[in-house]
């Protein structure tokens, strides 16, 4: 079963449009969704809460039409994290506890408290006295702690020191220890993507560039370096994009074109992402 | 058991894995009958994609080395000799290739390597 998927949807804005996006995710996988500022990452998330109204397309969350009125009962599932948590600034991790007993019916606060501990959260301090790091935690911890099946994280781990991060991103990977339990994670941090992603969706000015298995991409691609002489001797078909620089190109290849005389090196998502970009302007 | 994943090797990761286990079960370390960690689990702590290590498991039972039983888990097959063998036999083959490139390099002949490796018997 597939945790999200989205079919051909499209969202016009009198400046932006999201166009045609279709992808899923798996249950059980996490889905990295990346993208420059202003790609439509965000965008796609709201109107996967149906927060904003889709022009056309279908989405399902959780085996259900997000604009089903059964859908209030899917969102009880649903962990979510935008990049900024809004809470009353008076309000401390205690009281929003609180609140929260109030607001999901499978509210947990003992797992609440817990990761209150964990990530050594007062609850007696005062919201509007929380670093950027804190906010982010306790908005995490709510998110955790109403039995979510599935989390989704508008950029929830940007602003934030890597440490902090790579503990957030235990914490996701932990969740998907479960079979049932799907992550949606958003952010323009590739390395924090390629840590933990079974699958990267690459929005680009609103169009989806590609939605695909994170390891068969590295397997896929690679970057050789070339000098104007012996680029003749690159298999033209293996050649994605290329980067010229004064003293050598720099080419995105096919590896499974080239022979193993090639010296390719390993491409990470950011580097598959630029030149992706870079060739789009071309 | 220890597996060991490089981010910066240009071996695909699921290959890694499935190297790994491959030459755990033919040294001995896993024997027969053996539970290996679920796809789920040993994804989660090794930190890689759950679909990679399934594709190692998927690989290492089409090649006869674990059995899946369903809903139980992943279990190292019973040993297949001619398969370990075979294996053994490809391994010992690339040492001798790397013995005869390195022997050429150096003008050692043949029968000098045939006699070094005489004397090598004898002192065993």
């Amino acid at each position: 079963m597939n945790a999200i998927e989205m079919k051909h949807v499209t969202k016009s804005y009198p400046a932006f449009t999201l166009s045609d996006v279709s992808l899923s995710l798996p249950s059980g996988c996490i889905l990295g969704l990346v993208g420059e500022n202003g790609a439509g990452k965000s965008t796609a998330i709201r109107l996967l809460l149906n927060g904003i109204a889709r022009d056309s397309g279908e989405i399902t969350i959780l085996g259900r039409d997000n604009r089903s009125k059964e859908f209030v009962q899917t969102k009880e599932e649903i962990g979510i994290v935008l990049d900024e948590a809004y809470y009353p600034e008076v309000l401390s991790a205690g009281t929003v506890g609180k609140m929260m007993q109030h607001t999901y019916k499978s509210w947990q606060q003992d797992t609440f408290v817990k990761f209150l501990d964990r990530f050594s959260l007062s609850d007696k301090k005062q919201f509007k006295e929380y670093s950027r790091g804190m906010k982010m935690k306790l908005s995490i911890a709510v998110a955790l702690s109403h039995q979510p099946r599935l989390l989704i994280l508008d950029e929830a781990t940007s602003g934030l020191d890597p440490i902090v991060r790579d503990e957030i991103l235990e914490i996701f990977n932990d969740f998907t220890r479960q079979e049932d339990h799907s992550v949606l994670i958003s952010s323009h941090i590739t390395s924090d993507l390629e840590k933990i992603s079974d699958y990267i969706a690459f929005l680009h000015q609103g169009r989806l560039l590609f939605c695909e298995e994170k390891d068969r991409l590295m397997e896929e691609y690679g970057i050789l370096q070339t000098t104007v002489k012996s680029l003749s001797e690159v298999p033209p078909d293996a050649i994605i994009a290329r980067r010229e620089g004064k003293y050598a190109t720099e080419l995105l290849v096919k590896r499974a074109l080239l022979s193993e005389a090639f010296d390719v090196e390993r491409a990470g998502i950011e580097d598959i992402m630029l030149f992706l970009v870079k060739k789009e302007e071309v | 058991m220890e597996i060991i994943i490089r981010n910066s090797s240009s071996q695909p990761i699921y290959e890694q894995i499935y190297t790994q286990i491959k030459d755990l079960i033919l040294n001995g370390a896993l024997a027969e009958g053996d539970a290996l960690p679920s796809i789920r689990g040993l994804a989660k702590d090794l930190r890689i994609s759950v679909i990679t290590t399934k594709r190692a498991y998927d690989e290492l039972e089409r090649e006869g080395f674990v059995n899946t039983v369903a809903g139980k888990g992943c279990f190292i097959a019973g040993a297949n000799r001619e398969l370990i063998h075979e294996e053994n036999l490809k391994k010992i083959e690339a040492h001798m290739q790397a013995i005869r490139q390195l022997a050429k390099g150096c003008g050692i002949t043949n029968e000098d390597l045939i006699e070094m490796f005489r004397i090598l018997e004898v002192e065993e």
